[in-house]
């Protein structure tokens, strides 16, 4: 049965071949228009990931009230340590300690005095290190336009636009005018072995990258780092994985910290007093967390405003907190737009095709009315030309389903590995985000199945609606419609 | 015995009443007396106070009238070897680590010098106050025990980094014991004091000077600690060229 109707398709192109050419068409686009979708937010949220936020990112809780001013003053201490800790408690990310730092970049010329400068964003990145896998993420060897990689603490990459303006090249030896860790003014000696443009818009206008082993030594912060950045192994942000480790980590990890740090403060504080050596140990264990407890209560820690010259710096604000990618540069909004505007997005389309096709659907089973007559006229039952109907359907469906994703599949495959560049309107832009200049698209394994329900689902659905019409038919009537 | 007496209440009270009756003008330029020198050379440490930490910070400055300084900075070991020059209104800095003479302009004066309370503008600005601001008494007040002025300074000089200060002056050492700086928008940006006040080669001077940068948030403030000032000594012109910054 299935054979003969397959013969009666290819034989009769007007009944296979337009609705067969219409289902690989809107299959195609479906596919396409998803895995373009998924692919840019994918791009935008990777290259917000690699430059700003990471999946997650750990901060001192003052450096995260002051971040947008850099403040190196305030970066965690003990780095190596809070890296292992991170190692042990989620293995599936990859940790990352960063400097992100200001100031000027000095170009002196032959007698040793300033020629050119010009206000610098750097960044103090871990390349050295054996796991590190920051060359991979930030995709150097692909954004290089000349010299080659980090080869010594001393060696800087600068952006293009950057080099451009100071008129720098490979060689170059650039002074760097910043503050160290303790607000005290430092200058440093970087040597240019590397220009990169990273194709992301305004982000790397003016961008130096240099290796955190020299970040260190120009800001003096021995083992201290601005930021931990976490990766997750697969290097796709998860966003529910990502809070549920940010979460686990403020609750279990800093806080306990936090809780230690002012009972030791409080303990400190309690030894000064009169009376201290009377106390048992028992009691003095206690003490600590009341007094602590009770400052607490009254606000008194970090809250200068009510409380002027008789606040308390509260200890805790130097403990490690974790923040996830949606929660820094105002992304938790743009997360979730994305996540509802993609779904309503695919939706409309997928409405829209599906619409389309069983619009083909009645419109074939109207066109062939007259045949259907004639076969239920030669003794033909109606249940047998329904589902005759409706096995073409998916025949159609199933076959132009199929040519559809593979089309739709190797144009997304295509678009994922070259991109489509939108340099000109990105450059444009001045956003805090960090937008891609190139969109690439990203074949996910739904592109694989999401095809079918357009393809043959509103095929078949468009067919059996059609058919209805069969059901309806007055055998008596049949011979005066066909001699009309 | 009784004629002595009465000439050291005589004394007195003619001090006072002299005190008294200085104006406005007169106050400033008795502070700028008392502050100013022809040279001062001062070896001095700066006591930082940060969030985490303080940090000391030892230097030795020559000074000529307003126009010339030059300091080297001895310790810690980071900043040994560290120097500034001020040459009228240019400001150079040298660091061994990278052998580079830098000149200091623009936005970089508004940074702080050392990670303390005092930008490179507080050094730089150090003409005399009766050049830069005129004054008006607006009352007296007893601080600690002692009788002070307290004035309202205006800038008469465009482009000042505290256009408006206020300051509690000392009747008996003509000297600030307190100050007040603000923003032309009135907003207050620092606040200074003044303690230990002696005695040196027939001036009164602190020794010790208290910087807080109030718009630091948790600003402990900054203590700068005089501890060997001299006054008026010869010091060569070389002391002041750009090529001693390298030796």
């Amino acid at each position: 049965m299935i054979k003969f109707l397959a013969k009666g398709l290819i034989r009769d192109r007007s009944r296979s071949l337009f609705p067969l050419l219409a289902i690989i068409i809107t299959v195609t686009l479906v596919i396409f228009g998803i895995g373009f979708m998924e692919g840019a937010m994918n791009n935008f949220l990777q290259s917000t990931a690699v430059i700003s936020s990471g999946h997650v990112k750990v901060v001192t809780k003052a450096y995260e009230k002051e971040s947008n001013q850099l403040p190196n003053d305030l970066a965690l201490f003990e780095t190596d340590k809070i890296i292992r800790t991170l190692y042990n408690m989620y293995p599936n990310y990859f940790w990352s300690p960063r400097i992100t730092f200001g100031g000027l970049l000095d170009v002196p010329n032959k007698n040793g005095e300033t020629k050119e400068q010009a206000p610098v964003f750097g960044i103090g990145i871990d390349f050295f290190s054996e796991k590190s896998r920051q060359v991979e993420i930030w995709e150097l060897e692909k954004y290089l336009i000349s010299g080659h990689l980090l080869k010594s603490r001393d060696d800087a990459l600068i952006s293009s636009k950057l080099a451009e303006q100071l008129n720098v090249n490979i060689g170059s030896a650039i002074t760097l005018i910043s503050s160290t860790m303790d607000n005290a003014f430092t200058t440093y000696n970087f040597n240019v072995v590397g220009i990169f443009n990273l194709n992301k818009g305004q982000a790397d206008r003016q961008m130096i990258l240099v290796d955190i082993s020299g970040a260190r030594q120009a800001l003096d912060m021995e083992d201290a780092a601005s930021e931990i950045f976490g990766y997750h192994n697969s290097l796709y942000y998860d966003d529910e994985d990502a809070v549920r480790i940010r979460s686990d980590f403020n609750l279990t990890y800093s806080d306990s910290i936090a809780q230690m740090l002012r009972n030791e403060e409080s303990y400190n504080a309690l030894s000064y007093m009169a009376g201290w050596n009377k106390i048992s140990n028992a009691e003095k264990r206690k003490l600590p967390k009341q007094r602590t407890d009770a400052l607490s209560d009254n606000q008194m820690y970090d809250n200068i405003d009510e409380w002027e010259d008789l606040s308390v710096e509260d200890p805790a604000i130097f403990t490690p907190k974790m923040i996830a990618l949606r929660d820094s540069s105002q992304l938790a909004s743009m997360v979730d737009f994305s996540n509802v505007a993609m779904s309503v997005m695919a939706a409309i389309f997928l409405v829209i095709v599906m619409v389309v096709l069983w619009n083909m659907g009645l419109m074939n089973g109207l066109r062939r009315y007259g045949e259907f007559g004639l076969r239920l006229a030669i003794g033909e039952s109606k249940g047998q030309v329904y589902r005759s109907m409706i096995i073409e359907a998916v025949l159609i469906g199933f076959v132009g389903t199929l040519l559809g994703t593979l089309l739709g599949v190797s144009l997304t495959y295509y678009v994922q590995e070259f991109g489509i560049d939108y340099s000109e309107a990105i450059n444009q832009m001045s956003s805090e985000m960090v937008l891609p200049n190139v969109f690439y698209a990203k074949v996910t394994s739904e592109l694989y199945y999401i095809g079918f329900i357009p393809g043959v689902l509103a095929t078949v659905l468009g067919t059996m609606l059609a058919g209805l019409a069969i059901y309806k038919r007055e055998m008596s009537q049949l011979f005066k419609e066909l001699e009309a | 015995m009784k004629n002595g007496l009465i000439l050291f209440f005589l004394s007195y009270s003619f001090l006072f009443t002299q005190s008294d009756q200085m104006s406005a003008d007169d106050i400033m330029k008795a502070m700028d007396q008392n502050l100013n020198a022809e040279s001062r050379i001062i070896t001095s440490k700066m006591v930082v106070k940060g969030r985490r930490s303080n940090r000391t910070i030892e230097s030795k400055n020559w000074v000529v009238g307003t126009e010339l300084a030059f300091t080297e900075y001895l310790s810690p070991p980071r900043e040994a070897g560290t120097k500034m020059l001020k040459i009228g209104e240019k400001l150079y800095t040298y660091s061994p680590q990278t052998d580079r003479v830098i000149q200091i302009s623009g936005h970089m004066l508004r940074q702080s010098v050392m990670g303390s309370d005092m930008s490179y503008n507080d050094m730089m600005e150090d003409r005399p106050i009766d050049e830069l601001y005129s004054a008006t008494i607006e009352g007296s007040i007893m601080l600690d025990g002692r009788d002070h002025w307290i004035m309202i300074l205006d800038a008469k000089v465009k482009g000042l980094s505290y256009p408006k200060r206020r300051s509690w002056v000392d009747k008996e050492y003509l000297l600030p014991k307190k100050e007040e700086l603000y923003a032309k928008s009135g907003k207050l940006l620092k606040t200074a004091s003044l303690e230990g006040i002696k005695k040196i080669e027939g001036r009164w001077f602190p020794s010790k000077f208290v910087y807080k940068d109030e718009l630091k948030r948790n600003s402990k403030g900054t203590e700068w600690i005089i501890d060997n000032i001299q006054f008026n000594k010869k010091i060569p012109d070389s002391r002041f060229s750009k090529a001693l910054l390298r030796k």
